[in-house]
């Protein structure tokens, strides 16, 4: 019978864990080797915990858009009722500022990546009142269809242009939450060029939210 | 070799009973948390599961005593189809949703992954918390729905429109009952993505030194990749739920066809379409099926390694099967809908590819018996629920063939032998998956021993019950029996089929009342258990090398070094017969 007494073992160092308060460490990479002398650090460190969750919440929102595309698809090719809707000037003004939005934001990592730190600061407000500023002109765009008697269930355009709109704005909301996070971090000084994790993460969400906003318009307004 | 104690870095559990116990983020808690959680829901499925099954078993006998507990839903002790639909609605509902894909991936994925991947937590504890939370909610949602005003969701676990996106004019129970249980689900739905995330970063990012890919136990694969499959297939389900929200109460049409008339009374809706939701819903629905089994897979091949004393027959093949089944399984979901009218050609695609995941399912069943011959076997519980396991996997995978070929399930669809086959495979293997789980870790969670001998009769009592329950109706399914008829005594060429009805459900109380075998040992051992060793079944994962229950850091603030694989047992040469992982032996 064998014996239940632990083997000798040999302990690692403990790892830098800040057990998901903050996340403004960037230098929390871990080399990684396989601990028998065989494999040796790689070279190329695994990415941060920050920006893997980062990536797993960006496939679940495409696969959220992906599944509305292709009842949008589905929807219009089978039916005789579709009425497709011609976009609002105010949502050309709305895509314009989300786009300028991705540039301020790019303008304020890159004063951080120069440890410029009022820049950053600045760009990094102005990305987050364009934010605002896109929120209430898609508010806008909805008073503007419903003056004109266009309701989310009055045609199944009308029920997509809501439902997709609605839900990237529940989205960018986020966005902005995120930029209210990072900007009260900034204002106490916590990035610098070595410390960015957050910003860049936040910035991978933006930029995404861009995009996905890019592709929306398209889809409702370009396509068919 | 052991000079490397750097200094630790205890982390001290919180202070407090609610920080500790309630609202906590320590994953070992949140664990226990879904457990308890899926078994509260499994008590309720359950016994939704003994009303609907007295009913079918004597459709037209009169329970006095049910009649003064549900004056609507049995007037006078006699059950209503609608009450008998919306049994079957609840039992579905909670039974997938919150026992299938809690208690395995929730529960013990959330307690046992990071310590066997030498982590102290998972990535994100609040995130962790906050998945545990929004689950609790859509659990009190559902709840809620059971006693909606108007009766409980009818439309079966599945709600396929128009039926379910009309209101109440369809009917009792689809009013403010399968509102809530849209509502419920889309919640549900956002608790587990969170929760994927989390899988997905801890593993990829939390192990410890020397924990590459291809050393990870085999549970840990089955953890990760069912979280690849939830954060995918759940935005799935949560667009399909979202629009069949807004069809219900925003006055959309996205899968109400025009010119319905129901009730009598015409619908004002145009074009949308019900197969739509088919789509959406079975998009998500078959990934599903494998969000409730592949965890019991992964816990399979633990124990059958562990009790055979043998490493995993073909371990890299059981890895690429893992993934070749979550990958597979997303292209499939038109075999759900093989009678919606769907073109023979994609049929065919769907049918062939749904076979083709025979392939890495054989692998998996080959490998499990391949990990068993010649093995040193020691029959303590947790293994007999292991060969359950494989064994009602082998009965339910069969049936499936069956199922996946276009012609066969043009006659067997939405057939009692479609119950048969998604009970056993789906509900009972995964329940035995659970079992053994619980059985095998229990020690580990709570630092003592489950009783070996009322554990044993737990199994063959529920093991013997499972078979007699769910056999019989592939034998009324080739009859053509077809599923949620609530009263089969209405029609002549199923009067014959009434003795099955009654063996069944007979069988079915015998195992119910073997389950209060399981929970009064699980109870019972909490507190007067035998105190459990750190490693009581001699086995070679890291959870085996820290305390029982483990601190609250796991580790002691410690590290772990791995140094081999997840497996060896029998070692030739070696001074046991395992290795534990974070051994540096030399053999």
């Amino acid at each position: 019978m064998p014996t239940t007494a632990l083997p000798e073992v040999e302990w690692a160092p403990p790892k830098t864990s800040d057990n998901g308060h903050g996340g403004f460490h960037h230098d929390g990479h871990r080399g990684f080797d396989r601990g028998d002398g065989r494999g040796g650090p790689r070279a190329i460190p695994p990415a941060d915990k920050y920006r893997i969750g980062m990536w797993c919440a960006l496939g679940a929102i495409v696969m959220l858009f992906v599944a509305f595309s292709s009842a949008y698809v589905y929807r219009q090719g089978l039916s005789f009722d579709w009425q497709p809707l011609q976009a609002l000037p105010v949502l050309w003004f709305n895509t314009a500022v989300l786009l300028i939005s991705s540039l301020t934001f790019e303008l304020s990592r890159r004063s951080l990546r120069r440890d410029h730190t009022t820049p950053f600061r600045a760009w990094l407000s102005v990305t987050a009142v364009l934010g605002l500023v896109f929120l209430v002109g898609q508010y806008v765009a909805w008073r503007q269809l419903a003056a004109q008697g266009i309701y989310l269930g009055t045609n199944p355009h009308s029920s997509f242009f809501y439902v997709l709109t609605a839900l990237h704005a529940v989205h960018l909301a986020g966005g902005i939450l995120a930029l209210g996070f990072v900007l009260r971090g900034a204002v106490r000084g916590r990035f610098t060029s070595a410390r960015r994790s957050a910003v860049d993460v936040t910035a991978t969400y933006w930029h995404f939210m861009d995009g996905l906003w890019i592709y929306l318009f398209v889809l409702l307004f370009q396509l068919g | 070799m052991s000079e490397a104690i750097h200094e630790a870095h205890v982390h001290h559990p919180p202070k407090g009973f609610i920080r500790k116990y309630i609202f906590s983020l320590d994953h070992k808690v949140i664990g226990i948390q879904y457990y308890f959680l899926a078994l509260f829901s499994v008590l309720v499925g359950i016994t939704l599961s003994l009303l609907f099954r007295m009913h079918l078993a004597w459709p037209n006998a009169s329970w006095d005593f049910m009649g003064k507990l549900f004056p609507t839903g049995m007037p006078g002790g006699l059950m209503t189809p609608e009450f008998y639909l919306s049994m079957v609605t609840m039992h579905g509902t909670l039974m997938v949703f919150f026992v299938l894909t809690t208690a395995p991936q929730g529960g013990f994925g959330n307690y046992i992954l990071p310590i066997q991947i030498g982590a102290e937590d998972m990535a994100f504890p609040v995130l962790n918390m906050l998945s545990f939370w929004v689950t609790f909610v859509a659990l009190v949602v559902m709840m809620m729905s059971l006693f909606a005003v108007g009766g409980a969701p009818l439309s079966g676990w599945t709600a396929y429109p128009p039926l379910s996106a009309l209101g109440s004019i369809s009917g009792p129970g689809e009013g403010l009952g399968q509102t809530l249980w849209v509502i419920s689900l889309a919640i549900f739905c956002v608790g587990s993505m969170l929760g994927a995330l989390n899988f997905i970063t801890t593993t990829l990012n939390l192990r410890a030194k020397g924990m590459t890919l291809m050393r990870m136990p085999l549970t840990v694969w089955a953890w990760f990749t069912t979280s690849i499959l939830g954060l995918l297939a759940f935005p799935v389900l949560l667009a399909g739920g979202i629009l069949l929200l807004l069809d219900r109460v925003g006055g959309t049409s996205f899968f109400i066809p025009a010119g319905l008339v129901v009730n009598e009374q015409l619908v004002h809706h145009n074009g949308g379409s019900p197969l739509l939701w088919q789509h959406l819903f079975w998009f998500f629905g078959h990934p599903e099926v494998y969000i409730a089994i592949l965890p019991g897979m992964g816990v399979t091949s633990q124990l059958l390694a562990t009790f055979a004393r043998k490493p995993v027959f073909g371990y890299k093949a059981m890895v690429s099967a893992i993934l070749g089944i979550g990958f597979l399984g997303f292209f499939v979901w038109g075999h759900h809908m093989f009678v919606s009218g769907m073109s023979p050609f994609s049929a065919v695609a769907f049918s062939l590819l749904t076979l083709s995941i025979g392939v890495p399912s054989a692998i998996k069943t080959f490998n499990w018996l391949g990990t068993l011959w010649k093995g040193k076997i020691q029959f303590k519980t947790p293994m007999l629920f292991a060969i359950g396991f494989v064994s009602l996997f082998v009965t339910g995978g069969v049936s499936g063939i069956f199922l996946g070929q276009t012609g066969l399930d043009l006659y067997l669809h939405d057939t009692y032998f479609v119950l048969a086959h998604f009970h056993l495979i789906m509900g009972v293997a995964a329940i035995f998956g659970i079992f053994g789980a619980t059985y095998y870790w229990f020690p580990k969670m709570f630092g003592r021993m489950m009783s070996e001998t009322w554990g044993k009769v737990h199994f063959w009592l529920t093991f013997v019950g499972v078979y007699c329950i769910f056999f019989p109706m592939h034998i009324m399914g080739i009859a053509g029996h077809p599923r949620r008829y609530s009263d089969p005594s209405n029609f002549k060429y199923l009067a014959g089929m009434s003795t099955y009805h009654q063996f069944i459900t007979i069988a079915t109380f015998i195992t119910a009342a073997a389950q209060f075998i399981f929970l009064i040992n699980l109870f019972w051992s909490l507190w007067k258990g035998k105190k459990a060793e750190d490693n009581p079944w001699h086995a070679t994962t890291l959870e085996w090398t820290i305390p029982s229950p483990p601190p609250h850091d796991n580790f002691g603030g410690k590290v772990p070094v791995v140094y081999r694989g997840a497996y060896e047992y029998s070692v030739p040469g070696a001074k046991q017969d395992f290795i534990m992982q974070n051994s540096p032996e030399e053999v």
